[in-house]
């Protein structure tokens, strides 16, 4: 493999749980709330991967995860939405709480170390004849499956949000909820639905980390994607093609360090390492004041 | 409503019994990891002393510096970040700056890291002032940055002359804070917590400057409109000195406990110093209080591990919890709805 399809390989590989963590961030931001607690969310979808696969396979594995994930959100949900509780707050503590259950289940059930707990990664699967496309192909259709999940989830979601009825309530949640609950939008409703599908999707982005890529659970091996995901959102102006972007973008950054080491650069790995946390930073500072966010995001309206 | 806060309360409380029950299910002994909980934070004078307060020292400076932060509506959640980049020029200044007299180096220590927490924290400033970034994301993006920096230095520039511990030098004498007694593990660094929270509380209720610092939490477009406030600068000035308290926390823990830098200096205490503000409903002599009891807890947690293999982190749980519990009852109701910006 030469270096160019090895970059675009692992830029690929990279973006792809950001990407699920994204659009999932993406939808509950659009019906107006802001749930910091993603990243707690991609820690128990991984731990629930780990749980999953050790005991039904990869299949199962995904399926815990997505499930860990969708209690997650709902636990952030009964405080964001069925409280209208600070957001900032209750995302954060969600978190926290996910550290702190993740690391302690991890070490009473697989002990306190757990070294060598591995499970089967599911290895790349090739999609005839896109996978042969020069440069690009086997980079972007010769991925496990979770990575097409994610190709369809983008399309679906951007359908779903301008084609649909209930795309256009979730949308009028996000902006005007006065004015879409006069219309007969059940606001707290939407709100529940979206933080359902974002727990879907950013445990799934946890069990891709655990089942598609490392093969095994580490404490804290979120380790971030959850708050970049939601840098995703704002970089990728709150659109699903803006956001699959934004998240190949941060893949491609992150696999910099492959190129650059085959490049034979010499720098502390630990730059590579942070590399993606600063392009956060910078990457914001260059598009936050120059787009505009749900109106209503993160507003707690007692009136409603 | 208030059923709903209740219930939520419960299911709080469930998420604490579940954890206990699931300790006890997968073979720990629960009555002894309680007891060990007590007798590592409360259990003794030395237990108070050399655990429960040394552990309190820096939340209650990183507690500190997140009451001050969200009472101005900043959401800073970099205090862990800043705490860091405080031990960095902490130990670094400490160990430039080779024999001194105490008098010379412990202030020019403190305040190194002082000033490298607020630089920190100044960037999540800029970034949200210039830039409307959210200082929530920023600042936790800069929490990762300044734990490369540190694994970074400790194996790099900084590490100890053997090259074999990722750790630098341990600092010279003249830099280590004054302990308070013969027998006890307690510094000057607790006493300086103690005071800040003192100043900080005189600060915000009777100063001028304290009063902008509430009302432009309380309500920006007022301040600025009504009270012809500089917005902007009252928030820039919440941001540095919310990141120089949890800098000089970061020296202190060098040049008061480890004496040496080392990665992951801080376990957490810029998250936890969440919960200890909240629980004081962002008051900062409230903070003193709440500082010691979560103080005791990770003292006792640290008591826990050791005596009955009970993981530590199991605390999170609990500091969550109790900022779950909070929000569900409407306590963190103080704190400063943010303005459409």
């Amino acid at each position: 493999m030469s270096a160019a399809s090895a970059f675009l390989e692992a830029t690929v590989r990279t973006a792809t749980p950001l990407a699920l963590a994204a659009m999932g961030e993406l939808v509950v931001e659009r019906a107006g709330i802001i749930n910091i607690g993603l990243e707690g969310i991609v820690l128990s979808g991984a731990f629930g991967a780990l749980v999953g696969a050790t005991h039904a396979g990869a299949w199962g594995g995904y399926a815990a995860a997505m499930g860990s994930g969708v209690v997650a959100a709902m636990l952030f949900a009964m405080f964001a939405v069925w409280l209208r509780a600070d957001q900032i707050i209750s995302g954060t503590a969600v978190t926290l709480l996910a550290v702190g259950l993740t690391g302690t289940l991890y070490r009473s059930l697989y002990g306190a170390s757990g070294a060598g707990l591995t499970i089967a990664t599911t290895g790349p699967r090739a999609i005839a004849g896109l996978s042969r496309l020069p440069l690009v192909g086997s980079a972007f259709f010769n991925q496990p499956v979770v990575t097409y999940v994610a190709y369809v989830m983008t399309a679906a979601v951007w359908g779903w949000m301008y084609r649909t009825h209930a795309g256009l309530a979730l949308r009028a949640a996000g902006e005007s909820p006065a004015a879409a609950a006069a219309a007969g939008v059940r606001i707290a409703r939407v709100q529940l639905g979206a933080l359902a599908f974002g727990g879907l999707a950013g445990g799934l982005a946890g069990g891709c980390l655990v089942i598609a890529q490392a093969g095994t659970f580490a404490e804290n091996m979120s380790a971030g994607r959850g708050f970049i995901a939601i840098a995703i959102v704002v970089l990728g102006r709150w659109h699903p093609l803006g956001v699959a972007i934004a998240s190949l973008v941060f893949g491609a950054a992150s696999a910099l360090q492959f190129l650059l080491q085959a490049l034979g650069l010499a720098l502390p790995y630990q730059v590579f390492l942070a590399l993606p946390y600063v392009l956060t930073l910078g990457a914001l500072a260059g598009v936050a004041g120059r787009v505009r966010a749900p109106a209503a995001l993160a507003r707690v309206d007692e009136e409603r | 409503m208030r059923v709903s806060r209740w219930a939520a309360v419960g299911v709080v409380t469930a998420l604490v019994a579940a954890t206990v029950g699931l300790l006890a299910a997968t073979g720990y002994d629960v009555s002894r990891a309680a007891a060990a909980l007590v007798r590592g934070s409360v259990g003794s004078w030395y237990a108070i002393g050399s655990g429960t307060l040394v552990r309190a020292t820096p939340l209650i400076l990183t507690g500190l510096a997140v009451a001050i932060a969200f009472r101005a509506g900043v959401f800073n959640i970099g205090a862990d970040g800043q705490f860091v980049t405080g031990a960095i020029a902490g130990a670094a200044t400490a160990l430039w700056i080779g024999p001194a007299p105490r008098i010379v180096a412990i202030p020019l220590v403190l305040a190194a890291g002082a000033v490298a927490g607020a630089a920190w924290a100044w960037i999540a400033g800029v970034l949200r002032l210039r830039f409307h970034v959210l200082e929530v994301i920023s600042t936790i993006m800069l929490n990762f940055v300044a734990g490369f920096a540190v694994s970074y230095l400790v194996r790099g520039p900084m590490q100890e002359h053997t090259h074999v511990y990722p750790q630098t030098e341990t600092i010279p004498a003249a830099a280590r804070l004054a302990r308070l007694g013969p027998t006890t593990r307690l510094t000057i660094g607790f006493v300086i917590a103690v005071l800040a929270c003192a100043a900080a509380w005189w600060m915000v209720r009777y100063t001028a400057s304290g009063f902008r610092l509430r009302v432009v939490g309380a309500n920006p477009d007022a301040a600025r409109s009504a009270g012809r406030i500089d917005v902007d600068r009252t928030i820039r000035r919440a941001f540095l000195a919310s990141g120089a308290l949890a800098g000089l926390a970061g020296a202190i823990e060098v040049s008061g406990v480890t004496y040496a830098l080392y990665e992951n200096i801080s376990p957490g205490y810029g998250y936890t110093a969440i919960a200890v503000a909240l629980l004081a409903r962002l008051d900062p002599l409230g903070v003193l209080g709440t500082g010691i009891l979560f103080g005791a807890l990770e003292a006792g947690a640290t008591a826990m591990q050791r005596d009955a293999g009970v993981p530590s982190v199991a605390v999170s749980v609990v500091e969550a919890c109790i900022v779950l519990a909070l929000v569900a009852l409407g306590r963190a109701r103080i704190l400063p709805s943010r303005s459409a910006e």
